[in-house]
């Protein structure tokens, strides 16, 4: 670094002035690519009117009506009736009645977001604990036609997800899997297999084999060297893919769309599709675009280190 | 690690519960290939129960006249007729022409702004990590919530993009829609998809970036080599290989797409933003054509791998260089 500090203008070590022409350039860019979702999460806090009025507001006064209409369903009233009932309870109750409706039960956000857990958790355990293994099997022990099998489990994500729905779509019809959430975790599994094994060969691959070597001759078994040895190093690894296997069935749409319609379905399908009266309900879905995104906000600030290698399917590693 | 490396015969022993020292004992006899073959073979079974046995299935089909919303009729076999029917066409030629055009239009882009960002990130000045997260959130949001929160942006009269645009420009904000106009859609669905994957190319090209040692600048600075000219003939050329990575990646993301879009203009106006992706969905989830789709799939995939194959070639030649 000595050499290149000497001379002033070296692009190993950027003169002040361009650096600061370039962080201002950056800092630009940032601005403008996260004011679409700044736009979102404020829009969350926008009563209907000032949703939609015209010009947009960017000054409003804030409101959790959006999110206390994701949540519940509701029937408009007339005046004299809510005058009539007891007074509300809650404070949601309250924001309800303001605008001449009654809270008429729960909506379907919560069972959505659980489907979304449960078939986002489920598949990332499946697709890491079976990933693992076959990674592990990929880098450590000689496998006949190696290059083609893993070429081969690449492969299966070319497909557009629509083509595979297809076929998927008629044998989940025979087999009674159409809008389950089994269902849903094993295609979402399939997907994510192969993404995990490719990623995990990769950090397996980055642990030294003396480790194990060292085991195995002091009387560990390949099991007991896995176990004890080589998945204590690989931890993070293992934990980065898990969060890319996550954030994949957090997101995904095709399949969910066209292979679920209501008990298995997901967030991704349904938040276009809460409805308030006269079209969507944009403070809502605001909200529940909200609510959705910000775990992925903080996986991505957990993942830096290994975006790029889960991104790339561990082509380029540094 | 201490256990690594002098592991007693205690630490083996006192593994935990009788239960789970017989299952040690039982395995120790397995042999490397065999622990192999079991690693690998649970994989192997779920790619092939999802998605190689439902790909022949489809193959099958694809030679049907099946239609789902007419199951009741007898299967009959009719050839090649569906791919004669598919590559005779001429909407599905407009719409794979729509889908390469969306794929070279984004892909330009995104290399662009990507390789460019990249460049100044590079130069490391102060905060540069936390502004290079802030850039890299859209591409790991949802597509589908993407498309979704953008038809927002930009009505016309409610979404604010109209109005900054106004701001600049002095055009009236309902004077033009970016989702409705059909000189506008195709470049809507462009600039939402480069919005959302710039960034992708970006954190590509600092890997390439950053992979270029320092000593090979300072050999340059050593032979008075200008900025412009240390640019093109280390720069440029040590990135290309990552640079092309992304573009394939990209390229065989984009061709697929179908999320984003279906959700931001459906197609529409009219087929202008019909991907073959969308075509697809149409033909075998509303029109319940399943050969016929069957057989469009196909070509689809096949097209995405020969393309893939004969790109990965190509970037192998690149990278010997």
């Amino acid at each position: 670094m000595t050499a290149a500090t000497s001379t002033a203008h070296s692009i190993v070590e950027a003169s002040p002035r361009s650096k600061a022409l370039a962080g201002a350039l950056v800092i630009l860019y940032a601005v403008i690519t996260i004011l679409p979702l700044l736009w979102i999460v404020a829009t969350a806090f926008k009563s209907q009117s000032d949703a939609i009025a015209y010009p947009p507001k960017v000054i409003f006064e804030p409101t959790l009506e959006g999110y206390v209409n994701l949540f519940t369903v509701r029937t408009r009233q007339t005046p004299d009736f809510i005058a009539k009932l007891p007074p509300p309870e809650t404070w949601y109750d309250k924001l309800v009645r303001q605008r001449d409706m009654v809270i008429a039960g729960p909506s379907k956000v919560v069972p959505r977001f659980v489907n979304s857990l449960i078939i986002g958790f489920g598949s990332t355990f499946l697709a890491v604990f079976l990933g693992t293994l076959a990674a592990y099997a990929f880098s450590r022990f000689r496998i006949p036609l190696a290059d083609d099998l893993l070429f081969f489990i690449l492969s299966t994500r070319m497909m557009p997800p629509v083509a595979v729905a297809i076929p998927i779509y008629l044998m989940y019809r025979q087999l009674n899997l159409t809008d389950t959430r089994l269902g849903m975790i094993l295609l979402y599994t399939a997907v994510n297999v192969s993404l995990a094994v490719w990623l995990l060969k990769g950090f397996i691959d980055e642990i030294p084999r003396e480790y194990e070597e060292a085991a195995l001759v002091d009387g560990y078994t390949r099991l007991q060297a896995l176990r004890k040895v080589v998945l204590p190093q690989a931890v993070t690894g293992i934990a980065a893919t898990a969060i890319f296997c996550l954030i994949f069935s957090w997101n995904e749409y095709a399949f969910a769309v066209l292979l679920t319609s209501g008990e298995a379905q997901t967030m991704p399908p349904f938040i276009p599709f809460i409805i308030g009266e006269g079209g969507q309900d944009w403070p809502a879905v605001a909200a529940a675009t909200t609510l959705f995104v910000v775990p992925i906000v903080l996986f991505t600030v957990l993942l830096r280190k290994h975006l790029l290698r889960g991104i790339t399917f561990g082509a380029v590693r540094k | 690690m201490t256990t690594i490396s002098q592991p007693d015969d205690a630490t083996v022993a006192g593994m935990g519960e009788p239960a789970r020292s017989r299952t040690t004992r039982r395995v120790r006899g397995l042999s490397d290939r065999t622990i192999a073959w079991l690693f690998v073979a649970p994989t192997i079974a779920l790619l092939l129960a999802i998605n190689i046995f439902p790909l022949v299935w489809m193959i099958r089909l694809s030679f049907t006249s099946l239609n789902l919303s007419m199951s009741y009729l007898p299967l009959r076999f009719v050839g090649l007729d569906n791919f004669t029917d598919i590559l005779g066409d001429e909407d599905v030629w407009m719409r794979l022409q729509t889908t390469a055009q969306f794929v070279i239009w984004s892909v330009t882009f995104q290399v662009i702004i990507g390789f460019g960002l990249a460049l100044l990130i590079n130069r490391q000045f102060r905060g540069h990590s936390f502004w290079t997260t802030i850039i890299l959130l859209p591409m790991m949001l949802s597509p589908a919530v993407v498309g979704n929160f953008w038809t927002l942006l930009l009505q016309p009269q409610i979404g604010p993009f109209n109005s900054l645009i106004s701001l600049f420009t002095g055009v009236p904000p309902s004077a033009f829609s970016m989702t409705g106009q059909v000189s506008l859609a195709p470049w809507t669905i462009v600039l939402v998809d480069t919005w959302m994957w710039a960034p992708y190319v970006m954190l590509i090209c600092l890997a390439g970036l950053r992979s270029i040692p320092d000593y090979i600048y300072e050999a340059a600075e050593v032979d008075r080599a200008s900025a412009w000219r240390q640019f093109w003939s280390i720069t440029l050329p040590m990135t290309v290989p990552f640079l092309m990575l992304a573009v394939l990646f990209r390229a065989i993301e984009n061709f697929k797409m179908f999320d984003m879009v279906n959700l931001l203009t459906s197609g529409g106006p009219g087929s202008t933003t019909e991907l073959v992706s969308i075509t697809l969905k149409r033909a075998a989830f509303e029109k319940w054509r399943t050969g016929y789709s069957s057989a469009l799939a196909i070509i689809l995939f096949v097209t995405v791998f020969g393309a893939a194959n004969i790109y990965v070639k190509a970037l192998n030649k690149v990278k010997q260089r």
